[in-house]
């Protein structure tokens, strides 16, 4: 390989990397999200995603929605699941020990993937084409339209969840809650209420990803949560756990990891050195490349 | 009748029974101490009043309505706020996203910029700092900005948890000269402090807590007089 057809192919995958990559930075700012609030890691939260794919799904086959629509009605509904998930759940539990509510965590993710598959069948479904797709070439590298989307999609509501973060009163509510849940309570915020909007969002942005998925790679099955959901936990945890930005950067440089290796490499060591990669930086940075050492709540 | 009655209350930490039958009155217009050793439950007492703890038996009365068991929003919502131990300032928000937090309540946006630059006013140190994080503050902004922060929801009533703790005797004098003051444009009140010599000499009355319980209750300056309170808590 000469050197400039190895700098396009290195454009290549970087254009793979971050398409994938932003996938898991949307969901990997549920986990966060969830995380900063209430400091669970809610294992089911990759199959949140899982049924976003599916509330996609039925809404452009059986109610021809086109993809914005169905966009908005995957959110809307994975939304609302997240947040009866949430009272039904968690909320319980809040004040149990952690473990109580990891395990419960654990518990609700086999069934949404068992239920999943009792309800749509564990056969993976062909997802539908939204829009034409058509391949652009620049200087040697391709990108696709389903590319382009992915990229437009995450981008905008990685802007949405900043400004509603940052500038909003209910952004500030959450920022406060995750810092400090009484204080919080002290000022007049209704925990329960922050709380269940947090799950709401985080759900809504992993469905996103769930559509952008089967978009991208035309399958959904009720399982395809497991292994997204994993890494973007890993994605989190190697952005700083709790931290926004970090969770749309690790979710990045994860996805860029992996389109490398294949890429250079192969495709069967992708994940063993992207894990490997992930392990040798939080060695270096234990709290994340962007986390904060975080007050442990009591 | 009083504003706020805190009616043999007992609440427990799990296991603990850390308040033990307390009853406190707070008058309208009045500044009310608690006193007592480390322990004796006074943190647990403004905490219960504000709804973070829920008492297992007795009622707390404010302006004749019980709230005992009722969420924190909601009493924070019927004018008592709270300055907890400790601060508990958002240390990675700004001055300013603070005190909006404070105001949180509310949506009169007009008058919520009036009530900040009344804490401006009265905490000069904070207009100057109002973009800095409130984690850089030192110790005594940080507590004005808890007081400030407070007063932001325009309280009936504002309880107060050991303000003086860990500042220097000057700084000191200047917190319990703002709680005066505070009270004197009629916010009614709850002091609790370590500090028993400035508190009962700013308060109306006060109340001795030991281990969960009253153990003396009666006028600020008797009690400052009285030979029982100078040995215990007064240093002779
Ligand atoms: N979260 C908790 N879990 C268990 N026990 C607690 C908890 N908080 C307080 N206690 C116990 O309740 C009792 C009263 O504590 P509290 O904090 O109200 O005391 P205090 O009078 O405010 O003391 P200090 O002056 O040290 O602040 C103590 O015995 C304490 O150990
Ligand atoms: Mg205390």
């Amino acid at each position: 390989m000469d050197s400039s057809s190895l700098i396009v192919q290195f454009g290549q995958q970087l254009i793979n990397g971050i398409s994938l990559g932003s996938i898991y930075a949307l969901i990997a700012l549920g986990y966060t999200m969830i995380y900063g609030i209430i400091r669970l890691i809610n294992f089911a939260h990759g199959d949140i995603y899982m049924v976003g794919a599916y509330a996609g799904f039925f809404a452009t086959t059986m109610f021809k929605f086109s993809f914005i629509p169905a966009l908005i009605f995957s959110m809307a509904a994975a939304g609302v699941i997240g947040m009866v998930i949430e009272r039904v759940a968690y909320r319980p539990l809040r004040n149990a020990p952690k473990i109580a509510i990891l395990i419960t965590a654990i518990g609700v993710s086999l069934f949404l993937e068992y239920g999943g598959m009792l309800l749509v069948s564990p056969q993976p479904r062909t997802f539908p084409v939204l829009f034409e797709s058509e391949v652009y070439n620049i200087g040697g590298m391709v990108i696709n339209s389903q590319q382009v989307v992915i990229l437009v999609v995450s981008l905008l509501l990685m802007v949405i969840l900043t400004y509603v973060v940052n500038k909003t009163k209910m952004g500030k509510a959450m920022r406060a809650v995750s810092f400090d849940t009484e204080a919080a309570q002290l000022m007049g915020i209704d925990v329960d209420k922050v709380i269940s909007f947090t799950f709401g969002i985080g759900s809504a942005l992993a469905a996103a990803a769930g559509v952008l998925v089967g978009i991208y790679y035309n399958s959904i099955d009720p399982l395809m949560g497991i292994m997204p959901g994993l890494k973007a936990f890993v994605a989190a945890v190697l952005g700083g756990i709790g931290s926004l930005p970090g969770a749309m950067l690790g979710g990045t440089i994860l996805g860029i990891i992996e389109a490398l290796v294949s890429g250079f490499w192969s495709s069967t060591f992708r994940d063993a050195v992207a894990f490997a990669i992930l392990i040798i930086i939080l060695l270096w940075k234990p709290a994340g490349l962007l986390g904060k050492n975080i007050r442990e709540k009591v | 009748m009083a504003m706020l009655k805190v009616d043999d209350i007992n609440v427990y930490y799990g296991a603990i029974h850390a308040l033990k039958g307390i009853s406190v009155e707070v008058n309208q217009g009045e500044i009310v101490t608690l006193i007592g050793a480390n322990g004796a439950g006074k943190s647990t007492t403004l905490r219960t009043i504000s709804g973070l703890l829920k008492p297992k038996t007795g009622q707390i009365m404010f302006e004749g309505k019980n709230i005992a068991g009722m969420a924190a929003q909601n009493i924070v919502k019927l004018g008592i706020s709270q300055v907890p131990e400790g601060r508990r300032v958002f240390a990675h928000m700004s001055v300013l996203e603070n005190l909006d937090l404070g105001a949180y309540l509310r949506s009169d946006t007009k008058e919520i910029k009036a009530d900040m630059d009344m804490v401006f006013g009265r905490f000069p140190r904070l207009a100057e700092r109002r973009g800095q994080l409130a984690g850089t503050l030192s110790g005594g902004e940080q507590q004005m900005l808890a007081m400030g922060r407070a007063l932001m929801s325009r309280p009936r009533i504002l309880l107060l948890d050991e303000p003086s703790m860990g500042l220097a005797p000057l700084l000191v004098k200047e917190i319990f000269s703002i709680v005066k003051d505070i009270n004197e444009t009629g916010t009614t009140i709850l002091l609790v402090e370590q500090n028993a010599h400035m508190a009962l000499s700013i308060a109306n009355k006060a109340y001795v807590l030991e281990t969960g319980r009253v153990i003396l209750s009666g006028d600020a300056k008797e009690l400052a007089a009285s030979e029982e309170i100078r040995k215990a808590y007064l240093g002779g």
